[in-house]
């Protein structure tokens, strides 16, 4: 076969891969069975699609929190130590120090059901059956003031339950209202008149040195 | 002779008072001028008569006992758990672009487990015409693999300095990034072998490790650059990086990086989940919050001189610094030494790649007056790294994530550099 032959088939080839037709499989892998994609496919959306069957009321999750929960969240979920606080901190978004809870910055109740079903208790997770998710989750949202003590948690009406920031958040609008770090030319020369020294991190002195990692912040 | 390390960078404060004390301060200009002939010339090393190691000594090879202070490092009062925690990359003494697999920087949220190969899986399910789950060695085998330089930064990296000047290194200011040479697949490979339904808008990464991490990554992301990698600078992945696989989403903040992936779920909308709403959001002083902030703008940090890396010596100097986007390409960056009146346009030396840190140089000559060192980056879309000040006026003091101000080093007259913040 010619050099040119060869080129000129080679070209061809080449073009047959760029082309869009639809991708060619690889063949690879094999179908997942149904048992093995409801064993990991465990989300659930803020719509309520993939909640499972079952309901827990608050006063069977009060129980569960107690014997699962309150050693490092507090028996109320205002966190123990430097373990996160589930409940409070209303209204202190604003603030100095805002305190980020499920009642107080949390946007949806199922992303509480979600988390805590795949990685709660911290340790031991995958250990609560459906039920006492439904349960838990109730009894935060409780202690959290969304819900009554007698409410029951469940598939049907979860989606009725809505939190009180759910409307505080937006998407990422850093390219508008940070428009002016997009300055094609910075200043070079003569910036500002002065530059002084406002803060020290040697002042706050945290950072670890060798056989001292550091202060504990409680 | 001596056969000790040199000190931890952290007790530079403490190795610099030895020094001073043992009259061998800050020398000006160049080399200084023997009297006496140096002993380690005129006297014969252990090293130059006898024997070094054998060849079977390291199978698998460690950095010089010499290096040992070059290490990971974490700060204990920041978390709750060791294993939901981070730790630093020690970027104040590496060079070049490339992060060495053993000083990558952790950060897990449920321990970084051990995963056999052969038990591990990845399904892919939800709205494709085909659920299916693969094995190691069926993805070792797809078409089209490829290898890919990118940063990995955490979206809190330089979080603890929202408020202020607070931790003395950059490897604890800049640490949670590291840059490697990724090995896998294109995440559109396995998309199509699996077949997209028309309604697919997004995926679900989810790890195997017990914190059982999800994120929602917007499809056109997914289709546009992510991999589904198994090797980082041409090994398996370490451990603790996600061993035996993680996705790998450029330019994007580092918690979407699933580690231990083993599933991607397609469906029509974002899951909303525990990483995207009570973390990862961006709270603002107004009191609400953004969410879905993918994006690491451009940053840059001088690494030497910094906190754990002083000046020594007067006369000729080398600033060294990495600057990076997750927006593209770093086209500039420019030096102070006068906490930001004046700049000066640095070097850009080594590959200079998408989405990859980036190595800068400035050779300057130091009089053994006060500097106030900053760096500032550009990338290819015109995007200005902004002060910290700057940043502030936007977003406020609590939003924890996305810090990408301008870093300031204090070098003082005795060569210590300190972490501040400047008006």
């Amino acid at each position: 076969m010619s050099r040119f032959r060869k080129a000129l088939l080679a070209a061809f080839a080449a073009a047959l891969v760029a082309s869009p037709a639809p991708a060619k499989k690889a063949g690879l892998g094999r179908p997942a069975l149904p048992e093995e994609i409801a064993a990991w496919d465990i989300d659930v959306r803020p719509d309520g699609a993939g909640l499972p069957p079952g309901r827990g009321s608050v006063k069977q999750g009060e129980a569960l929190y107690l014997a699962r929960c309150a050693s490092c969240h507090g028996e109320f979920g205002e966190g123990a130590g430097r373990w996160p606080a589930l409940a409070g901190g209303h209204g202190s978004l604003r603030g100095e120090a805002p305190e980020k809870t499920i009642g107080s910055f949390w946007p949806y109740p199922t992303t509480a059901f979600d988390y805590i079903r795949r990685a709660m208790p911290y340790g031991d997770a995958r250990s609560l059956s459906d039920d006492e998710v439904y349960a838990i989750t109730a009894f935060l949202l409780h202690q959290n003031d969304v819900v009554a003590a007698d409410f029951v948690l469940s598939k049907e009406n979860f989606t009725t339950v809505r939190l009180p920031n759910e409307a505080a958040f937006y998407g990422d609008d850093r390219e508008q209202a940070e428009r002016h770090f997009w300055t094609q030319e910075p200043c070079m020369k003569n910036c500002k008149p002065d530059a002084k020294i406002t803060g020290r991190a040697r002042v706050i002195d945290v950072t670890p040195e060798d056989g001292n990692k550091g202060l504990k912040v409680e | 002779m001596p056969d000790n390390p040199p000190p931890p960078a952290s007790s530079r404060r403490r190795f610099l008072a030895a020094a001073a004390g043992a009259g061998t301060a800050l020398v000006a200009g160049g080399a200084r001028a023997r009297t006496t002939p140096d002993p380690h010339i005129t006297e014969i090393q252990d090293w130059n008569r006898y024997l070094g190691d054998g060849v079977a000594a390291h199978p698998y090879g460690k950095p010089s006992k010499f290096e040992r202070h070059v290490i990971r490092r974490d700060v204990e009062w920041l978390t709750a758990s060791r294993e939901s925690s981070v730790n630093f990359t020690p970027i104040h003494a590496l060079d070049g672009i490339i992060t060495p697999n053993g000083l990558c920087f952790e950060r897990h949220h449920g321990g970084a487990p051990e995963i056999d190969p052969s038990k591990h899986r990845l399904m892919i399910n939800g709205l494709v015409e085909k659920p299916l789950v693969f094995t190691m060695e069926d993805l070792k085998r797809f078409p089209g693999r490829m290898n890919r330089v990118y940063f990995l930064e955490c979206a809190a990296n330089g979080g603890m300095e929202w408020r202020g000047a607070q931790l003395n290194g950059c490897q604890f200011t800049h640490g949670m990034i590291h840059n490697v040479l990724y090995t896998g697949i294109p995440l559109k490979a396995l998309l199509d072998e699996a077949g997209l339904r028309t309604s697919a808008r997004w995926i679900m990464p989810e790890g195997a490790d017990s914190s059982a991490m999800t994120r929602s990554i917007p499809i056109e992301k997914a289709l546009k650059d992510c991999m589904v990698v198994w090797g980082m600078n041409g090994e398996a992945l370490r451990q603790e990086q996600g061993y035996p696989l993680r996705i790998v989403v450029p330019g994007w903040e580092g918690n979407m990086w699933v580690k231990w992936l083993r599933r991607i779920e397609v469906g029509d909308q974002p899951w909303h989940h525990r990483e995207e709403t009570s973390k990862y959001t961006d709270l603002l002083a107004d009191g609400r919050a953004r969410r879905f902030t993918f994006i690491m703008d451009a940053k840059s940090v001088v690494t030497s001189p910094s906190p754990q890396a002083p000046l020594v010596a007067r006369g000729p100097n080398v600033i060294s610094g990495l600057a990076w986007s997750g927006r593209g390409t770093i086209t500039r960056v420019d030096v102070s030494l006068d906490g930001g009146r004046n700049w000066t346009t640095a070097r850009l030396d080594g590959p200079v790649l998408p989405l990859s840190l980036t190595r800068f140089y400035l050779d300057f000559d130091w009089d053994g007056r006060e500097l106030l060192i900053q760096s500032r980056a550009m990338d290819e879309t015109g995007y200005v790294q902004p002060g910290k000040a700057e940043l502030r006026k936007v977003r406020g003091l609590n939003s924890i994530y996305h810090n990408n101000g301008i870093q300031t080093w204090l070098v003082r007259p005795d060569g210590e550099t300190e972490n501040v913040e400047v008006s």
